[in-house]
């Protein structure tokens, strides 16, 4: 009995020890597991927030006329909103440009007006298009006065009505069946809505460039994304894109290059979210999109690869081919060549230290696939004592890759004409003769063009950060920690836990292992053999 | 044959606590290398994480123990008998010749052991605490010591984490090499190991010099305990 109870005490005083030990960070889980509360900072719950007073834009005299054109629309809004068109004009929203530094390059001026990417490569030569996106009226080419407030578009950002549309291939005027007085009188802060019919559509259609960004987040369930659930926080984009004379935060690496100015998860979620020690450690060098948006496109498709050296076949009857996948997205068009795309997808992994290099128009060729954006980063940048501010993540990252059209010669990428309103003018669009359209846009450009083109693979770049998933379906340990699949096994420079092993301390541990079982196996049989001799059978007669 | 009490009472909690926590270190380590699947990595993280500060108390604590015990001098190797022991091992145990290293109070390992168990104490755990806590705090080389990979880490620390299942297999196995195969289990959980005659003497000698212990005849082992530890009786 006595022995009994010595070997328990043994056997339960160090648990009892550990159990101690443990005790805190136990009785914090526990803690957490029962309120299930967020730690949030700077944000205000959904269910505890006040009804925001907005001004009633429906009594103003000055909006109360039938107003002529959409510039009249906006001289209305100035004559009270006195100097915001001075803001306006400062934005990337307005310049479509704004000055980055690149590594090697000095500083440069990056955005939609000159940078080339591999979804419709450029604006160029096809502003009239292009600019449906811009928020003014009439940049139809280079000659648009961007110093004229009245050119300033307020009503594509500011409309509550969601009739406000812009037409096509007008160079950003609305539709002419708008009803200007209307929207003019229901103006407020921007709505998801207003957001989205750029940033949805972008590159021609729903979550084509993003993948992150998709029209179904306006109306969308948590699994797709947790923040903009209609059923949870309805967050609309400038509850994180915190906005003060009209400088939107945040910006996307397919046209910066710089870590400024940027939305980070920790504005309200602060930089130890867990509660978890251990978890909250991965900050230092995973961003927290790597474990929470596990997969993108949720709800809808995204294109994944675009081939331009297929675009121009025509139909038997000479007009254009419309090919749609099963899914029903664009599988061949005559215009733009071969797409594939993909929903649930699994995000590439890179480390990321908040700097992009960009491949600009004039820049040689130097690698192929050519990289668009090149994000830098690397486990051994640690930020501080190296280029950038921070230390270098993991981030999860959709890649776009394509074939697009170049120069061999010049070894440079071609931006080409695409769009015109008429036959005959070079376009591609409308002429499919891939030389004239990049001898149109390479002239437009003021750049040289050898007068041979061929295609090249390009990547393009694409961090995630939306479509953030609820926090049981975010990634779990052994999704990167793991020998197989691990999702990280792409990022070979450093050793992970659990996924890397030194192959030959395994041979020579596992060999020990074995070593020591055969040498107590062949002692055994040796005790056994030897019979009566040896202890162990003389034992087991006795008994 | 007779009885001494050879394992005093912190030395065997000691021993066992040990062996649990090294045991449940050994299990969820290699569930961490990714060997296999037991309790889930995050579990496993956090109950290694656990289990190696438990384990560092008591290591500070029994290092604290073995100084002021003078125990420390157990583990002094020696080549006397050693020779002797490795004869045994390999042939004398088939002929039931006795053990060549008899034990006594003030030596109660034989050279094997004092070898094993002092290479484990001043080599392979502060091998595996020094790795360890360079991975636990180092782990995200940001700033200050500046780690180029924790590869090396982690080399030296599986490494060790194998000398350790090996030690304890064979460990494991030598337990039944005693007088009987029970007997050194039975000694290391009551505290009393049997012994020879000429053992006896020796101990015997080891008291008159000053250290302390009990010897008792086999057969009156439970009137005497009984007489020691009265609350037992009414147990």
């Amino acid at each position: 009995m006595k022995k009994f109870g010595i070997l328990l005490l043994a056997l339960f005083l160090p648990i009892f020890i550990i159990t101690l030990m443990g005790f805190d960070e136990e009785e914090q889980t526990m803690a957490d597991d029962s309120k299930k509360e967020l730690k949030l900072e700077n944000y205000v719950l959904k269910e505890k927030r006040q009804p925001h007073k907005e001004v009633d834009h429906s009594k103003f005299i000055e909006l109360q006329k039938d107003f002529e054109s959409a510039h009249e629309v906006t001289a209305a809004c100035l004559n009270c909103h006195n100097h915001r068109d001075k803001e306006i004009m400062e934005t990337a929203h307005w310049r479509w440009e704004r000055d980055e530094v690149i590594e090697g390059k000095g500083v440069v001026s990056l955005g939609k007006k000159n940078i080339l990417n591999n979804f419709c490569i450029g604006i160029n030569g096809s502003e009239g298009t292009c600019t449906r996106c811009h928020i003014g009226y009439g940049w139809a080419d280079k000659t648009f006065d961007f110093s004229e407030p009245t050119n300033i578009d307020c009503l594509v950002c500011h409309d509550q009505t969601d009739t406000y549309e812009k037409e096509k291939g007008t160079a950003g005027y609305p539709k002419a069946s708008v009803d200007l007085n209307l929207v003019a009188s229901s103006v407020g802060s921007p709505r998801k809505e207003n957001c989205g019919v750029c940033h949805f559509w972008g590159g021609g259609g729903n979550n084509v460039k993003h993948g992150d960004l998709d029209k179904a987040m306006l109306d969308c369930s948590r699994e797709v994304d947790v923040h903009m659930a209609k059923e949870g926080e309805d967050m609309s984009c400038i509850d994180c894109h915190i906005t003060e004379n009209h400088n939107i935060t945040g910006k996307l690496y397919a046209l910066s290059s710089e870590n400024k100015n940027r939305v980070t998860c920790q504005q309200c979620h602060s930089d130890k979210p867990h509660n978890d020690k251990v978890l909250d450690e991965h900050l230092c060098r995973v961003a927290c999109q790597t474990c929470h948006i596990p997969y993108y496109a949720k709800a809808n498709s995204t294109k994944m690869i675009w081939d331009w050296s297929t675009a121009g076949e025509l139909g038997a009857d000479g007009h254009e081919k419309h090919e749609n996948d099963e899914d029903g997205n664009h599988k061949y068009l005559s215009i733009k060549g071969t797409f594939i795309w993909d929903d649930h997808v699994v995000p590439e992994y890179y480390w990321f230290n908040g700097i992009a290099k960009h491949q600009l128009i004039e820049d040689e060729i130097e690698s192929i696939p050519v990289q668009m954006n090149k994000l830098d980063g690397a486990y051994k940048d640690k930020g501080l004592c190296r280029k950038s501010i921070q230390p270098s993540k993991i981030w999860p990252v959709k890649v776009h890759r394509g074939r697009q059209i170049y120069d061999p010669v010049n070894k440079t990428l071609i931006q080409p004409k695409l769009w015109a309103k008429e036959i005959g003018e070079g376009a591609y669009w409308k002429d499919f003769d891939w030389n004239s359209a990049a001898e149109k846009g390479m002239e437009y450009v003021g750049l040289p063009y050898s007068g041979s083109y061929d295609f090249v693979e390009t990547e393009m770049y694409w961090p995630l950060n939306h479509q953030v998933a609820p926090k049981e379906e975010s990634l779990k340990c052994n999704d990167c920690h793991s020998r197989k699949n691990s999702r990280i096994a792409a990022l070979g420079d450093f050793y992970l836990p659990g996924r890397d092993y030194n192959a030959g301390v395994e041979v020579l541990g596992i060999l020990l292992i074995i070593a020591s079982i055969l040498g107590v196996i062949v002692h055994t049989t040796c005790r056994i053999i030897s019979g009566k001799k040896c202890k162990l059978n003389q034992q087991l007669n006795n008994n | 044959m007779k009885k001494v009490y050879l394992y005093k009472g912190y030395e065997r909690f000691w021993h066992w606590s040990q062996a649990v926590l090294v045991f449940t270190l050994i299990l969820t380590g290699f569930e961490i290398h990714s060997s296999y699947t037991l309790f889930g990595f995050e579990t496993s993280v956090h109950i290694h994480n656990i289990a190696a500060w438990s384990f560092l108390v008591l290591t500070v604590f029994t290092i604290f123990w073995d100084f002021t015990t003078d125990e420390w001098k157990q583990y002094l190797p020696t080549s006397k008998n050693l020779k002797a022991q490795i004869h045994f091992y390999l042939s004398g145990i088939f002929k039931n010749a006795p053990h060549p290293a008899g034990k006594s109070i003030l030596s109660k390992l034989n050279p094997l052991q004092r070898i094993v168990y002092g290479g484990l104490k001043i080599m392979v755990f502060p091998v595996m605490f020094l790795t360890g806590f360079l991975y636990y705090f180092f782990h995200y080389p940001v700033q200050g010591i500046e780690l180029s990979s924790l590869e090396t880490i982690a080399i030296f620390h599986t490494l060790g984490a194998f000398a350790v299942v090996a030690f304890t297999i064979i460990h494991l196995y030598l337990i039944t090499t005693g007088h009987t195969v029970g007997s050194n289990l039975k000694a290391m959980i009551t505290g009393w190991e049997e012994v020879n005659e000429t053992e006896v003497r020796h101990i015997e000698n080891e008291i008159l010099a000053g250290s302390k212990t009990v010897i008792k005849p086999v057969e009156a082992k439970k009137s005497r305990k009984k007489r020691r530890l009265p609350e037992e009786v009414e147990a």
